[in-house]
């Protein structure tokens, strides 16, 4: 225990408190501070994508962010995805899909996807390739985590117009 | 999208399926070996080798002990016992004894409070070394070593560092050569590829106050680890529990027991705390037990009917520092090859070395592929030679199903020919090939696979799986099993066959595995033998509970028992459907007196093969069959390939579960793009360069083709409602399709693996600068 500060971070709409050392990054964090351990540690460096989580609603990868740089920041972990019981259309299409076999990389992949849809709710092929591309996953090929995207933004949007629908009567 | 229940009477087999894990998989609940959290719990790390060959003079650990937070710390002086998956070659120690015959190989281990500690006693162990000469070119392992210290290992052929030779003939490969229509000879040689599952290694050991051993670790094989145990700490099997939590992605590579197994159960033992250790990214490369880099020379005859009379295999394998599975790797390099085919004669001669690199082991595709690409590439050039279709004269050399290979095989269902018509119409095959412009291309190849080692590799009575189930009055269905999900979809597989026998929906179901307290032995995820044999296991204990049941409703109603069959939670007796009750009333009958009823069911190969040296190699209750055709692109301006489309029929026998068949291919595609293209193990002085996954290169989303999978079901006779293995076969033919299609596309023919753009483009080149010289010659005439 050296050189431990306490450090306040705002994760899955919550304050938390946690000692860590200066050099500690967001994933030591998550895992070994906040007992958060659906983010997964695949490298260390920044290769592989299972740390993958929200800063401010943007994709972060968290072995590569020092915790510090946290504070008075939003994180998004995966066990903040689920809204109470129901879980996000991602989360339904990535299961129902076949896009998580092992499911190390999903937490990862979820976190990315949910940045894009959120800003993209009709990614083209191309667009997803190119938003997941920071993302590996060694079962599936990609196939079907793709197609789970295409299913939940279709969801997404036929959520939205359900929505949009019942505001215009 | 399908839901998880059974809906119709046709029941869960067939259906497009979530994984049972599934979700949890998607909301970070699913529990990892790096996720448990024990009260208590060292830190353990290794130290490694710098050298790639040495004797150890000695190490003080003095210095590191009297760190304050360190609690233990072992060497390979305290504990020489041997291990190894093999019976035949057990070559390893926990920790290294004496020597260090790789560059990462284990010298020492420390637990302690944490891991800044850990790391800070590995710095003050100190090792002396004798430096030794490293064997790092499996050519160099050939040869007689000048002193005999210098050997590798102590048991090897002669003085040389062969591990293992094999070889076998069968007919007369040199007649068959000479009386060929056409012989292609050809060299290829292919480079060090590794699993890159996405969760590094890691281990859990708690050596408890009562003397017993608990191990959580992320192992496909939770059985050889606790044989492993048993010869590493001397406990009686009985006082160590091996448990695989959720493992994030294995593919062969973690198959074997590993030593930072044996050593984090020394540490617990030595310190009585629970001791854990996760691998950094490059711990996991230099454990490696990839797949084995090979230097193979193949020719392939065709005789004056078109029929491939000869097939002629000499392969020079590189194991790299130990055993692992290499003697089976060996056999496999041989005798996987000739199938798909009806070869009439068959010679191979295979040597595996050792040398002083990351041990090389079990790879998706086992011992197989690098063959299997060789042999297809040649029937491409043979085919092109004659001006045949390469598809037509793969039709022409099939085996048939229920046949006999010429190495006393004994093949049961094959669709492979459907499969390659199908592949063909779907893919537009006859319009494309030699006919797309310049650049694009179009290639075929084929492939087969084991379903399971009919063998075991430890002699035993002992059935190759067992499954046990419960079901007490709550209805719910307990699965028990030592088999090891590995995120290929195997307790979803068991939890399907038993829904189907007793016509009940998935979520009756619980499955527990792994636990070998809780589970009976299963022989683990490798060999795609768990569908096959723990399937057939599940759907036998089951078959006993829905007796149970049936005999229940037939007392009720006083119909005979023959005329019932349970479907969507119903008991009916079939000549009058109006008797009938519901699954619950039939079981509260057969509960009544006795209590939760208990099933026990198992599966043992039936006994096959031929009796010469060998002939247990590549033995299975059935095989799988692949016929593929894939179209890519190739820029002539900088050799870049893009792999377009795949059209990939694979016999599954019968697809359990579509969306899980589905994504073993498509799986499988994406490693073997992998090797084609763009992995390989880089060494420098028997440094690995690249031992991380920016450096090594796996495809990307980018460059992952569209996949049209083509499931061809021919109903093996003996697999569980007819299934067969999915998770290997498909990735061996995508590798030669792509090689093949580059070929169409522009003239290239591939030699050496990782293909590079380079390589390609050096083949365009030199292909334009012998277009020009023969255009020249004609000039001049």
């Amino acid at each position: 225990m050296k050189n431990r500060e306490i450090l306040e971070l705002e994760v899955n709409g919550h304050r938390r408190q946690t000692a860590a050392r200066p050099y500690d990054v967001l994933l030591d964090v998550l895992r070994d501070g906040l007992d958060l351990t659906g983010t997964k540690r695949g490298c260390d460096m920044g290769t592989c994508g299972c740390c993958t989580v929200l800063m401010d609603g943007k994709p972060v990868l968290s072995c590569l962010t020092l915790a510090g740089q946290c504070e008075g920041k939003a994180i998004t972990t995966i066990e903040g995805l689920k809204d109470g019981a129901h879980l996000h259309p991602l989360q339904k299409c990535f299961a129902d899909a076949g896009g998580s076999q092992c499911g190390f990389c999903t937490p990862g992949f979820l976190m990315t996807c949910t940045a894009l849809l959120e800003k993209n709710q009709e990614p083209s092929d191309g667009e997803i390739r190119e938003a997941i591309s920071g993302n590996m996953c060694r079962c599936t090929g990609y196939v079907k985590i793709i197609e789970a995207i295409q299913q939940s933004a279709e969801v997404l949007r036929a959520r939205k117009a359900g929505n949009e629908g019942q505001a215009d009567v | 999208m399908s839901e998880p229940k059974s809906g119709a009477a046709k029941g869960v087999i067939g259906q497009r399926l979530p994984l049972v894990d599934a979700r949890k998989k998607t909301t970070g609940e699913a529990v990892y070996t790096d996720d448990i959290r024990l009260p208590n719990t060292l830190v353990g790390k290794i130290l490694r080798s710098p050298h790639a060959h040495a004797r150890i003079k000695g190490i003080d650990t003095s210095r590191a002990l009297a760190l304050p937070g360190v609690a233990a710390v072992v060497t390979g002086a305290e504990n020489r016992a041997n291990f190894g998956v093999l019976p035949i070659s057990k070559d390893e120690t926990a920790l290294a004894v004496d020597k260090v015959i790789f560059v990462g190989d284990q010298v020492a281990a420390v637990a302690a409070e944490d891991e800044e500690i850990a790391l800070e006693a590995l710095g003050l162990i100190q090792v002396d070394y004798e430096v030794y000469p490293a064997f790092l070119q499996p050519e160099d392992s050939l040869k007689d070593v000048a002193d005999p210290a210098h050997k590798i290992h102590a048991r090897t052929v002669g003085e040389t560092n062969v591990h293992k030779q094999v070889d076998q003939h069968f007919g007369d490969v040199d007649a068959a050569l000479k009386d060929a229509r056409i012989v292609r000879r050809g060299h290829f040689e292919f480079g060090s590829v590794t699993h890159a599952f996405t969760e590094p290694h890691c281990v859990i050991a708690r050596y408890d106050t009562d003397g017993k051993l608990t191990l959580w670790s992320a192992t496909q094989v939770p059985h050889y680890v606790h044989r492993a145990l048993v010869e590493v700490t001397g406990l009686p099997m009985h006082a160590i529990r091996v448990i695989k939590p959720m493992v994030g992605g294995a593919f062969g590579g973690k198959s074997d027991p590993f030593p930072h197994e044996m050593a984090a159960a020394l540490l617990s033992m030595k310190s009585g705390r629970p001791v854990k250790i996760l691998f950094d990214r490059e711990e996991v490369f230099l454990s490696h037990h990839g797949r084995h880099p090979t230097k193979t020379d193949i020719a392939v005859a065709l005789d004056r009917d078109g029929k491939i009379s000869g097939l002629d295999l000499k392969v020079l394998i590189d194991g790299g520092a130990w055993g692992s599975f290499g003697v089976v790797t060996t056999y496999y390099n041989g005798v996987l090859s000739a199938g798909p085919y009806d070869v009439s004669n068959f010679r191979y001669s295979g040597k595996r070395v050792y040398t002083n690199k990351p041990p090389c082991g079990a790879m998706r595709g086992h011992g197989a592929v690098n063959s299997r690409f060789a042999f297809e590439v040649l029937l491409d050039e043979i085919a092109e030679e004659l001006g045949e279709d390469p598809c037509e004269l793969r039709l022409k050399n099939f085996l048939p199903e229920y046949t006999t290979t010429i190495n006393e095989f004994r093949i049961t269902s094959n669709g492979i020919a459907e499969g390659m018509l199908r592949a063909m119409e779907r893919s537009g095959w006859k319009e494309k090939y030699r006919q797309l412009p310049p650049g694009r291309g179009i290639g075929a190849a084929c492939g087969f696979y084991i379903s399971g080692s009919a063998l075991p590799i430890h002699w035993s009575k002992l059935p190759q799986s067992t499954v046990h189930l419960k079901i007490d009055m709550d209805g719910g269905v307990t699965v028990h099993a030592g088999t090891a999900d590995i995120g290929q979809g195997s307790d979803t597989m068991l939890a399907q066959c038993v829904a189907q026998v007793l016509g009940l929906p998935m979520s009756r179901l619980r499955v527990y595995t792994a636990d070998s307290d809780m589970d009976p032995v299963d022989l683990g995820s490798y060999s795609s033998r768990v569908t096959f044999m723990a399937g057939n296991a599940a759907r036998r204990a089951a078959e006993q509970i829905r007796t149970e049941l049936i005999e229940a409703a037939s007392r009720l109603t006083g119909y005979p028992a023959e005329g019932f069959v349970l479907e969507d939670e119903l008991v009916v007796y079939t000549p009058l459907p109006r008797i009938r009750m519901s699954y619950m009333e039939a079981l509260t009958e057969a509960l009544a007196d006795r209590g939760a009823l208990i099933a026990r069911g198992s599966y043992q190969s039936p006994p096959m093969g031929g009796k010469f040296k060998g002939a247990a190699a590549g033995l299975s209750p059935t095989y799988s069959f692949q016929s593929y055709i894939s179209e890519v692109t190739v820029d002539e301006e900088t050799g870049f390939v893009k792999v377009e489309k795949v059209w990939a029929a694979h016999d599954c026998g019968r697809a359990l579960n579509p969306i899980a068949v589905e994504g073993q291919v498509e799986g499988s595609i994406h490693m073997g793009l992998g090797q084609l293209l763009s992995e390989q193990f880089r060494y420098h002085d028997g440094n690995v360069l690249n031992p991380n996954l920016l450096d090594y290169k796996t495809l990307s989303a980018k460059e992952m083709p569209e996949v049209e999978c083509i499931l061809i079901e021919s109903g093996d006779p003996e697999g569980p409602f007819g299934a067969k293995e999915c998770g290997e076969g498909p990735l061996l033919p995508i590798l030669p399709s792509v090689a093949n299609a580059i070929h169409d596309a522009v003239g290239v023919r591939i030699r050496r693996l990782p293909v590079t753009p380079e390589d390609i483009l050096q083949g365009i080149q030199k292909n334009r600068m012998e277009r020009s010289d023969v255009a020249a010659k004609i000039r001049v005439a």
